[in-house]
């Protein structure tokens, strides 16, 4: 058999237009025939948007905690009264600490505070009077945080009662904090662009992954093979359609971040498109990829549930930092596309056309999205011969 | 009956490890997840970098900079000598927090007025910022508790003591290789549920299959049964490799344990056969599992606690299989939970296993194309 790839080398480029336009014709058939790959592109950022942009929060907020007083007093009263007014906890008062250990291990309340019996007396002592913490190690991230709350409504206390003595208990070294990009820290505007990576993630893959796969499956691709359509253009009948059905699905979840999630955008629109085509496209080479190395549909989907959703969401920084990862990891994280794109995302929406982000991540973006594309001709071109 | 049963389980397994890829696909990725997301998958930051824009030429101020540098937490990338050098090094994410120690820092120390130490960090990732403020106010702290030991001043009339419960240092990774445990062994068993039925309906082997003398029921644990066992040799060995690889502790006993992921399987695999048998094809079956186990993870307390979710999604997560094994895994090997305190686990875990192996039974004959 001769390899058709080379007959066709010199074809003019008009029935190259032709042949592609016929490729792409028979792929959107398919595509509104199963809207399976419809709901991929338009249902699922819908759904994945909404449920995770109200339901992924990192911000605690009416925790509930015990409080034990041995021994109430004035001083007590008036520390106990701090902890009811602050919206980051839901108070419970319990008479001794054996009953807020039950709550505690029963899963009542995150939390014990514990004024001994001679706090009133010690709180005028030289050496001041401890404030007991007991934590729910088991989450140490809200633990943490828990934590920074009961020190916070310890300060406001504290600075309440100096200003009743009339004296300063101003500390040596005051720090005064500044948050840039996202000065109420709101975990919403960092989980969302983050989500949209992870979207984009899962229709790049998920609508690619099969279509290859479900050729050679059914034995369909040989019959495509002795038509006179080159590899090439097999590839960019299938990339085509469904970049324009991945671009839809982005304008979709772009649209949702801004007026729905209402998380700002500072940089410019047009170049967050264009990085999310860029995205796209390596998204979609990758499913490709995975499509033609794995024969069956069984085995790319296998592939493509590994090899998508997961590292997207753990090692793309979406949610934990890579810089704390450990070196090996670090180095893994550098095939991860998404890794990039998260990058590129919390950058353009929170804060602006920074390019000393944006160009290096692109750049990155652009090899692996060659890599996978060529990979996948390459590995394509091999089959015919 | 257990014959005809035992006929297709024993074809099931042929056909999910008869092929070499489909194979490795199950045993291989895995454990490579496990091992790379046990070490990505933690909030204490390590070597955060920062900057320092130290307008002092005191002592004090290069104390309180080398306390910073001398933390594991920090690392020092850039010193700065201008205002207009903290923007590009932050932008461009060179550095996550910049301290910026004004002229007066030493003078006004020494003095015993307040001190003023600025600290500016990247918000773009809220979560690692606030951590990282968290890590500078207990340097800070420390600096003023020895500050006051040396040069005197008053110390406050009260102070915080923590203790932490069952994860006395902190590690967030305790709690997240648990939860691994629950996140990969829900993956396999979808990975091999959702494609079954499906497969076989596409390829029209599926009528074959109704027409022998099998009962729906039968069928359904035929289907089950491989993925059962698949489930439970995988999970035991994700297990084994927390306990002795990651050295999680493990202080419950091992029959709790293997309660919950008995019924954890069995409601993954009743979700998963009735997504599978809801699909026409496998394309659908994939996209249905997608669907499924996109949401399962995130809406299980995973990495985000469920009680800071709204009213409407907690009540949604009551259908998640996951957020309850997650509670009995984190409860078994982290708190040691007997159990008898698992119950309600347990329960809600058959109860959503026995629904959906219902409707997927029924799919069976009911889904004709």
């Amino acid at each position: 058999m001769s390899d058709p790839r080379q007959r066709n080398g010199s074809a003019a480029p008009g029935t190259f237009r032709m042949r592609l336009r016929g490729l792409m014709r028979k792929e959107f058939l398919q595509i509104f025939r199963d809207p399976s790959s419809i709901a991929i592109a338009f249902l699922m950022p819908l759904i994945l948007l909404l449920l995770f942009g109200y339901g992924v929060s990192l911000d605690s907020e009416s925790i509930p905690v015990a409080l034990v007083v041995e021994q109430p007093s004035a001083d007590t009263a008036s520390f106990t009264a701090a902890f009811h007014k602050s919206r980051y906890f839901v108070p419970t008062t319990y008479a001794t600490t054996r009953e807020a250990e039950a709550a505690m291990m029963a899963r009542q309340v995150n939390a014990i505070v514990v004024l001994r019996r001679d706090f009133a007396q010690r709180l005028r002592g030289a050496d001041g009077a401890p404030i007991q913490l007991i934590v729910n190690g088991v989450d140490a991230n809200t633990a943490r945080i828990v934590a920074g709350y009961v020190e916070g409504v310890w300060g406001t206390w504290l600075e309440h009662i100096a200003l009743a003595r009339g004296r300063s208990l101003a500390q040596p070294v005051q720090i005064e904090q500044r948050v840039w990009f996202n000065s109420e820290l709101r975990s919403r505007n960092f989980l969302v662009p983050g989500l949209v990576a992870i979207i984009m993630t899962l229709i790049g893959a998920l609508l690619t992954a099969m279509v290859m796969a479900r050729e050679w499956e059914r034995g369909t691709m040989e019959a495509l093979l002795v038509t006179p359509v080159t590899m090439r253009e097999i590839i960019l009948g299938k990339l085509i359609p469904y970049f324009i059905l991945g671009m839809g699905g982005l304008a979709l979840s772009v649209a949702m971040a801004i007026w729905l999630f209402e998380v700002p955008l500072r940089g410019s629109p047009w170049l967050l498109f264009a990085t999310s085509a860029l995205f796209l496209l390596t998204a979609l080479g990758m499913g490709l990829f995975i499509s033609t190395i794995a024969r069956s549909q069984f085995v790319a989907g296998q592939i493509a549930l590994i090899a998508t959703f997961l590292p997207a969401f753990l090692l793309s920084g979406f949610i934990f930092d890579i810089g704390s990862m450990p070196d090996i990891v670090k180095v893994i994280t550098h095939v991860i596309a998404a890794r990039y794109y998260v990058a590129i995302l919390q950058t353009l929406f929170l804060a602006g056309d920074t390019w000393s982000v944006v160009l290096p991540n692109t750049l990155a973006l652009a090899v692996l999205a060659v890599i996978f594309l060529g990979l996948t001709q390459l590995k394509s071109r091999k089959r015919l011969e | 009956m257990w014959r005809r049963i035992l006929a297709l389980t024993i074809k099931e397994f042929l056909t999910i490890l008869k092929d070499k890829r489909s194979r490795v696909v199950i045993v291989v990725p895995p454990l490579i997840q496990l091992m790379v997301f046990g070490y990505a998958a933690t909030f204490d930051l390590k070597h955060v970098p920062f900057a320092v824009f130290n307008e002092d030429r005191g002592i004090a101020a290069r104390e309180l900079v080398a306390a910073f540098r001398g933390s594991p937490s920090f690392e020092e990338v850039a010193r700065l000598a201008q205002d207009r050098e903290i923007a590009p090094v932050i932008d461009s994410k060179q550095a996550l927090m910049v301290m910026r120690i004004g002229p007066r820092f030493s003078a006004d120390l020494l003095a015993g007025r307040p001190a003023q130490l600025q600290i500016i960090v990247d918000g773009r990732n809220s979560n690692t910022a606030q951590l990282a403020v968290n890590y500078a106010q207990s340097i800070v702290k420390r600096f003023n508790t020895e500050w006051i030991a040396r040069h005197g001043g008053s110390a406050p009339p009260a102070y915080t003591e923590m203790r932490a419960w069952f994860n006395p240092n902190l590690e967030s990774r305790w709690f997240f290789i648990p939860g691994i445990v629950g996140l990969l062994t829900l993956l396999v068993t979808m990975l091999v549920t959702a494609l079954s039925v499906a497969r076989e309906r596409e390829q029209g082997t599926f009528d074959q299959l109704l027409v022998t003398p099998l009962r729906p029921g039968e069928i359904l644990l035929g289907k089950a049964l491989p993925s059962f066992f698949i489930g439970i040799a995988e999970a035991t060995l994700i297990i084994l490799v927390a306990v002795f690889w990651f050295e999680v502790p493990f202080l419950g006993s091992p029959l709790t344990l293997y309660t919950g992921l008995a019924l954890f399987l069995l409601s993954a695999i009743g979700l998963g056969l009735m997504i599978s048998s809801l699909a026409v094809t496998q394309q659908q079956g994939l996209l249905g599992a997608f669907f499924f186990m996109v949401p399962a993870i995130i809406l299980s307390g995973f990495a985000t606690p469920i009680e800071n979710m709204p009213a409407l999604v907690q009540d949604l997560t009551l259908l998640n299989p996951l957020r309850y094994f997650l509670v009995v895994l984190r409860g078994v090997f982290l708190e040691g939970t007997p159990f008898h305190l698992l119950l309600h686990q347990f329960f809600a875990m058959a109860a959503i296993g026995a629904v959906a192996l219902a409707i997927a039974a029924w799919l069976f004959r009911h889904r004709m194309y």
